[in-house]
């Protein structure tokens, strides 16, 4: 069997929780709030080892973000990645889908070899799904959204994978190289391995990118290669609730519930 | 800035791509089909479906019956089944032969694997996910809602320059437009040039069907991991109630059940009257699927749960001792209203 060259593209989110709008500048709020690997790249970070120990070869991870980024990249490298690439510039910041997977997809020719290119299903702060897909245009491979169950037949060069539908799912086999999004929960995520993360932390390859590392044109990142804009932002309003506490035993609350509920019943 | 592949001036007519599987229209194509026709009335704006398959021209029509002015069918055998690789060729080249101004899809699977790719292709704009849709007042331009965050921030995103502007639009969001029948428009067959060789994906295997539409529930009952596996009792007080069982992502996660029930924002938007929420923590992307509901019951075992703060009747215990009482009491409440 041949060895696999897997691309892990990861990103950093603000905790979903702590993240509020100040409705008088329009911005969001990230001072305070701590961040954490996007949770479904977990699962990205899972298979690739997992699809690693089968196959051999490399597992190389990439991301684009702010240079707090970093040591996140290191905890993925404790995790068991062999290398990870930053693309950090204030030139890629603002980037839509439309950006954001140009320049992922020139840092990811810039690493050069690759039979799998790995992504989250989605992240938990844009939450758009449009990226994967994206990424895979610009490099012409083939795809596979929402993806469990994943199966290289390295000596046909082709993958095979389970992928959600809507009310079902498929079974379907595409050539190698491949950008798959996995799906949420795909499997469980392993911890990082301690004697890992004391050399992640010291020696891990981490190399940061600026634009001019990697061949972009300017006007295609960031801001400027962002057809989409943002109009206007607002914290979500949630329907004002009675929250009305039961009292009693569950057959005392059973009763006070279902007179309230009397107009549905 | 990057160019899309036709530009602003050279635009016209709010298009849609008509999901099908196994000879049936996706709910969420029709809904964008009646969105459109209530956003183009008024201002003169033709709404176009775009509709792949083999054997599939029988569905144009229930499209017109929706709000369509017309629709182009690609019609090949090979087209039974999506692809990537088939269906983007040929959407690619209808629109850049129909140089629509907006593109719309449903938040499908398929649909947003589909949206992704041509919208780079085309060189646009695309905005995912969406919870509504407007045009500008002055300018007609598309603004899209969509959540971010986990659904705390809501942010309206629009695509000035780049053509089309294309949105995926989530499922149950807009209402379905009551057909009718006597609507006239146009049916366009336009030719395939595929062959074989085109299609590098095989589907090997495809199940459908079968699961129910939370979307359009009255009455949810909704369990997390607090039912441990076990939607016994769930689905008794749902049937009671002659409503659907949804979930938590917990559940799926854990193999319980799929993915059909789930709520949230990997799952579905639902507005049932009464939501009845067992055993959830009330994470933000669980709320954001159950806030639109009319009544929310929230039953959990932790006084502290967020779940209590999105709900009108809070019970604090476990939900394995309110559930047999309250489906007693139902069943009382129910006998002395002669049952329905
Ligand atoms: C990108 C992203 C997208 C996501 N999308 C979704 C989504 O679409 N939908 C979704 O649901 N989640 C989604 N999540 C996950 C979400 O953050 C939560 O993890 C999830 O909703 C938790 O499910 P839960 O409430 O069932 O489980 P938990 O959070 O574990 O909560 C279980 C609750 O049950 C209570 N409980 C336990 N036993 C009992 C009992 N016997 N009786 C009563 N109560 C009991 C507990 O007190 C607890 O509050 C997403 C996460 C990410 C990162």
């Amino acid at each position: 069997m041949r060895p696999l060259q897997i691309i892990a593209c990861v990103k950093v989110v603000p905790k979903p929780e702590e993240v509020k709008v100040d409705t008088k500048t329009m911005t969001i709020e990230r001072g305070e709030v701590r961040s954490e690997i996007n949770p479904p790249d977990m699962n990205v970070l899972e298979m690739a080892l997992t699809l690693k120990e089968q196959h051999g070869g490399k597992v190389t991870v990439i991301a684009m973000g702010p240079p707090l980024f970093e040591p996140y990249m290191r905890l993925a490298l404790a995790m068991g990645a062999d290398e990870a690439y930053l693309l950090s510039d204030r030139a890629f910041a603002a980037a839509d889908t439309l950006a954001t997977s140009y320049a992922l997809a020139q840092g990811i020719r810039k690493i050069g070899d690759y039979d799998l290119i790995l992504c989250g299903e989605e992240s938990s702060d844009g939450a758009t799904a449009q990226v994967p897909p994206g990424i895979a245009e610009w490099l012409e491979t083939s795809q596979i959204t929402y993806a469990e169950d994943l199966e290289v037949l390295s000596d046909s060069k082709m993958v095979k994978a389970k992928r959600e539908l809507a009310g079902g799912y498929e079974v379907i086999q595409v050539p190698l190289p491949c950008t798959v999004s996995v799906k949420i929960g795909a499997n469980e995520p392993r911890f990082m391995d301690m004697e890992r993360k004391v050399w992640a932390e010291a020696d891990g390859p981490v190399t940061v990118w600026a634009a001019s590392d990697i061949d972009v044109e300017a006007e295609m990142i960031g801001l400027p290669g962002s057809p989409t804009i943002v109009d206007g932002l607002a914290q979500a309003e949630s329907t004002e609730r009675k929250r009305e506490f039961l009292e009693g035993t569950p057959e005392e609350q059973a009763k006070v519930l279902v007179e309230r509920l009397r107009p549905y019943l | 800035m990057t160019k899309s592949l036709y530009g602003a001036k050279e635009a016209s007519g709010i298009w849609i791509y008509l999901e099908q599987s196994q000879g049936q229209l996706e709910g969420v194509s029709l809904e964008l089909v009646g969105k459109a026709r209530e956003l183009a009335d008024g201002r003169g704006i033709p709404i176009v479906g775009v509709l792949l398959g083999d054997q599939v021209g029988d569905l144009a029509q229930e499209a017109i019956a929706a709000g369509a002015d017309e629709v182009r069918v690609a019609d090949d055998p090979l087209l039974r089944q999506y692809t990537t690789d088939g269906y983007a060729r040929v959407v690619t080249e209808i629109i850049l032969e129909g140089k629509p101004d907006i593109l719309l899809l449903g938040a499908t699977p398929d649909g947003r694997d589909l949206a992704g790719r041509i919208a780079v292709r085309l060189r646009t704009g695309l905005t995912a996910d969406c919870t509504d849709l407007k045009l500008e007042e002055k300018s007609g331009l598309l603004i899209g809602e969509v959540w971010g965050f986990g659904g705390g921030v809501i942010a309206y995103i629009k695509c000035p320059d780049n053509r089309p502007q294309m949105a995926t639009v989530r499922a149950g969001v807009f209402a379905v437009p009551k057909p009718d029948a006597a609507r006239k428009g146009k049916v366009v067959n336009v030719p395939v040039k595929l062959s074989e060789k085109d299609i590098k994906v095989q589907v090997l295997e495809h199940v459908v069907g079968g699961g129910v539409d939370i979307t359009r529930a009255e009455v949810l009952v909704a369990a997390g991991r607090g039912c441990q596996g076990d939607f016994t009792l769930v689905n008794e007080l749902a049937s009671l109630l002659d409503g659907e069982v949804g979930w938590s992502r917990v559940p799926v996660d854990e193999g319980w059940v799929s993915r059909d029930g789930m709520i949230g924002q990997t799952g579905y938007t639902t507005r049932p009257k009464l939501a009845i929420v067992c055993g959830i923590s009330g994470a933000f992307q669980f709320t954001v699927g159950v806030e639109k509901a009319e009544t929310i019951v929230a039953i959990n075992i932790d006084a502290e749960a967020p779940i209590f703060e999105a709900a009108d009747y809070c019970i604090v215990d476990d939900m394995f001792n309110v559930l047999p009482p309250l489906i007693e009491a139902v069943k009382k409440a129910r006998g002395g209203n002669g049952g329905r």
